[in-house]
């Protein structure tokens, strides 16, 4: 980790915190603090990333601004964390792209869509194309047909996953050495990232623009989470009956793909829905206003990854299959394409700094923070 | 928007937790409430918001509080920090209503930190609010609000207006404007006057100049000096103050818990001289944090400059300064600004001294000293040799004043002549002395506060409503 103006703000409130430690109760970065008296850019990084951005200990900070110290945690954590994705993402020149994230973003989901639509109009004649297929077997892949989608889904979701991978490594190395990583370490961390229990100020809620707690963020964030996991599910299930049972897509709407699709679809566009309106309502203080940007645009590709998902579910027996599909599966192209250059990363570090916390706390039962 | 013309049930001056527990009591019991706060609202809740925990007497492990604090033993330590100053039987009813406090303050929204995590060793005394001092106001300016407690910032409390014994109105500076406003009982909860340097000259001199005032700017003391130029009773010693030694980088005032420092007892501590001029080593540091705000008070300058080598560093807790470093003594006695030479034979005497001996253990008194100093240092006496050395300058700092309003176990204000006034009432700071005349007990101001604070708003909102 570079030593920017970010950072040295960063060294300085930590130093504060260590002084005085009244918010050790909120989360696991408190507690980390307190192992240190000094604090690499590695530390920095490490702890921004830790950070879940829940603003408890900005609004109990007795240091808070106008205080002549201008303690604001949330705020300096997330500049060191919005510059950290830029130094360890891969390949390295790609680094630029954190800094106008969300007109990149918007960018390459419209990129996607294009792609798609053209290639397949060019595929297609437009009577199949617009025509009606019914939801008989391999009606989709009348319109795209299955080799197509599968070696460009393959391909970008595979290069994101090497890219995220890379990331992941350069970050775990920056913040330095740590012990051996044991199973109950790796429990600890899984079951934080699960139930995102440092998003919340020890179990209260998060303040999204006043003294009040609220679990709004986390809930919604939990269908957000889940409903994307349970779309990621739906594909995967899909796969396993085309490939290994051979019953080709589409499926009856009571169907394991097509329920957890539905299902998922709908948390996930509540979830994402939510999270943007929230930013409408956010106290501005404890944010960074240059990275709401990139933070909207990721959840508006979500978003529309949901809708054009269900829509395509809603008319997927008509003629306007062809362009739903082709606009969805654009959608999924962007975000495949995005997913290492987006704000998506803060899962992988986030998830890597809460498995280096569980390493570092030495297995204390899990009541301790 | 607090209709100003209207007459409260119950008006509460100060903004603080003692404040707050008189004002949603007060509101719970069915009264109008007015609270005036001197600070704006990003400066409100006084002292209160630098504070981190209560003390509370409790029989059996609860949620937050491992083991047993008993009454005797909570009534011990306080009889020995004030060395008697306490008056016994409000002393025992604040301890007493201590241990039923918890279950109210939850309702009122003040989360606690689990039992385990308290850094001070703390963990069966004091319970930890979640987030400190500032989000237990917090908690409880949102509670006021919702329950329809009307609160005025920016507005500074002048003059309660006596007469026979009772409040008949009160003239406040609502933003700057003189205005007159009225009420049937008047909680005076409006800190000490340690903010208030001019009063703090007539008793301490131009060494007020290099004090540093813990907490907020605000606690002027206004309302205490009213009230005692018309006829309410004091009690409490008007020259002293809690002081503890503080990094003098500190800034004036609201620097709160982050600049103490812990150094002292693994240190050689010298003054502007270069020369020592107190047993660093005397007892453990909680109990002695607070004898060395006066100690540096009467140090020429006010001014005292703690210096260890890099075996005593890692044992203290960091201040929020970085402490300064140096690789001789020499450059160190320079880098503070303190005659090098001066500094060497001070600190070469001090090694010399020291008796070979016994383990040392940072964690007990362990007995190693010097032998021959005047002062000695009687624990923790190391030689000072294994560079680098670290140094910190430290001065005086004001936590809070003795100088009270006397009150009785209804905090009833009382009277020069004994009697009770008939609808003013105090909590917290104000009337602490009452129980409190000397020394401290970490968390027992909180705790004063919390009960009086009920106190007062339950027997005010009484009186006004009958
Ligand atoms: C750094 C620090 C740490 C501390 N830590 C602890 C701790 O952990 N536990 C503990 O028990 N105690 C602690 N104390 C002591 C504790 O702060 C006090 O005992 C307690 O806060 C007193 O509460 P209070 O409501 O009486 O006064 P305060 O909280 O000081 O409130 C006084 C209020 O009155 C207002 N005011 C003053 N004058 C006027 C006026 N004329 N008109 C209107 N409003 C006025 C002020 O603005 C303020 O809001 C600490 C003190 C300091 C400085
Ligand atoms: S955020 Fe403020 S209150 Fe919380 S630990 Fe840091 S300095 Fe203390
Ligand atoms: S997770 Fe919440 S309490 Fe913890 S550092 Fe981040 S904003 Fe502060």
């Amino acid at each position: 980790m570079q030593e920017t103006d970010a950072v040295k703000n960063a060294r300085r409130e930590m130093e504060i915190c260590n002084a005085c430690r009244y918010c050790e109760g909120f989360c696991a970065v408190f507690p980390a603090v307190e192992l240190r008296r000094e604090f690499s850019a590695g530390d920095l990084s490490y702890l921004a990333n830790l950070c879940h951005g829940c603003r408890g200990c900005y609004y109990a900070c007795q240091y808070s601004p106008p205080h002549e110290w201008g303690i604001n945690v949330p705020r300096t954590l997330a500049e060191v964390r919005a510059e950290s994705y830029a130094e360890y993402a891969w390949p390295k020149p790609l680094a630029t792209v954190f800094e106008r994230n969300g007109t990149l973003v918007s960018l390459v989901a419209a990129l996607g869509i294009a792609v798609v639509l053209i290639l397949s109009m060019l595929l297609n004649s437009p009577g199949n194309f617009f025509g009606a297929h019914g939801t008989v077997p391999d009606s989709f892949y009348e319109v795209i047909p299955l080799w197509a989608m599968q070696i460009v889904g393959i391909a970008t979701f595979g290069y994101s996953l090497v890219a995220l991978w890379m990331g992941a490594r350069n970050f775990w190395r920056d913040a330095g050495p740590r012990d051996k990583v044991g199973p109950t370490a790796m429990a600890i961390a899984l079951w934080d990232v699960l139930t995102l229990k440092n998003l919340g100020g020890g179990g209260n809620g998060c303040n999204d623009n006043s003294e009040a707690f609220s679990m709004r963020r986390r809930y919604l964030h939990h269908a957000m989470f889940y409903g994307f996991m349970l779309c990621f599910a739906a594909t995967t299930v899909g796969f396993i009956y085309h490939a290994f049972l051979g019953w080709p897509a589409p499926y009856p709407f009571i169907s394991a793909p097509v329920l957890l699709g539905t299902v998922g679809g709908i948390l996930l566009l509540v979830g994402t829905v939510g999270l943007f309106a929230m930013k409408f309502v956010d106290d501005p203080m404890p944010n960074v206003r240059r990275l709401l940007g990139g933070d909207i645009a990721l959840l508006m590709l979500l978003a529309m990854i949901a809708l054009t998902g269900l829509v395509l579910l809603a008319v997927r027996a008509t003629g306007a299959m062809g362009l739903a599909m082709a606009i969805h599966l654009g959608f999924i192209l962007a975000f495949f394409l995005v997913l290492p250059y987006s704000k998506m990363v803060h899962g992988v570090y986030r998830s890597a700094a809460l498995l280096r916390r569980a390493v570092e706390r030495k297995m204390k039962p899990l009541g301790g923070e | 928007m607090p209709d100003r013309t209207k007459t409260y049930d119950v008006l509460v001056a100060g903004g603080g937790n003692a404040a707050l527990c008189a004002a949603i009591t007060a509101r719970q019991a069915g009264a109008s409430v007015l609270l005036v706060e001197s600070a704006p609202k990003a400066f409100r809740g006084g002292n209160s918001r630098h504070t981190r925990n209560l003390r509370a007497m409790h029989d059996v492990p609860n949620e937050v509080l491992t083991d047993a604090y008993k009454e005797d033993e909570y009534w011990d330590d306080l009889l020995r920090v004030t060395g008697g100053q306490t008056d016994e039987s409000l002393a025992r009813m604040t301890i007493r209503a201590s241990s039923g406090l918890f279950g109210w303050m939850r309702d009122a929204g003040v989360r606690f930190q689990p039992s385990l995590t308290g850094t001070l060793n703390l963990g069966r005394t004091n319970a930890f609010f979640l987030g400190g001092g500032k989000a237990l106001v917090n908690a409880y300016y949102l509670t006021a609000e919702k329950l329809g407690v009307e609160i005025l910032y920016d507005t500074e409390v002048v003059s309660m207006n006596m007469d026979d014994g009772s409040v008949r109105s009160i003239d406040i500076t609502y933003k700057g404007f003189p205005e007159t406003v009225h009420a049937r009982c008047v909680v005076a909860s409006s800190g000490g006057f340690q903010a208030n340097l001019d009063w703090m000259r007539e008793y301490w001199g131009d060494a007020v100049d290099n004090f540093v005032i813990r907490g907020t700017p605000y606690n002027k003391g206004r309302v205490l000096k009213n009230l005692l130029s018309q006829g309410v009773a004091a009690i409490g010693d008007p020259t002293q103050c809690h002081a503890v030694a503080l990094d003098a980088r500190a800034p004036k005032f609201d620097g709160g818990i982050t600049t103490r420092l812990d150094s002292v007892p693994f240190s050689v501590v010298v003054n502007r001289n270069g020369d020592r001029f107190y047993d660093e080593g005397e007892d453990v540091w909680p109990k002695r944090y607070a004898i060395w705000g006066r100690l540096i008070a009467q140090q020429p300058g006010q001014i005292a400059y703690s210096i260890c080598d890099s075996k005593a560093f890692p044992l203290f807790m960091p201040s929020v300064f970085p402490a300064i470093k140096a690789n001789t003594l020499e450059e160190l006695a320079v880098k503070m600004k303190l005659d090098p030479t001066k500094v060497r034979e001070t600190i070469d005497g001090f090694n010399k001294a020291v008796k070979p001996g016994q383990v040392f253990d940072n964690l007990k008194l362990d007995g190693n000293a010097t032998a021959g100093l005047t002062p000695n240092k009687t624990n923790w006496a190391r030689a000072v040799d294994k560079p680098p050395f670290y140094g910190y300058p430290l001065r005086p700092g004001i936590t809070f004043t003795y100088l009270s309003v006397k009150v009785n176990d209804k905090a009833q204000v009382l009277m020069d002549n004994g009697q009770p006034s008939g609808n003013l009432f105090a909590s917290g700071e104000i009337m602490s002395g009452n129980i409190l005349g000397k020394g401290y007990l970490a968390g027992f101001g909180m705790t004063i506060g919390t009960v009086f604070g009920r106190i007062a708003g339950q027997e005010a909102a009484r009186r006004a409503r009958n």
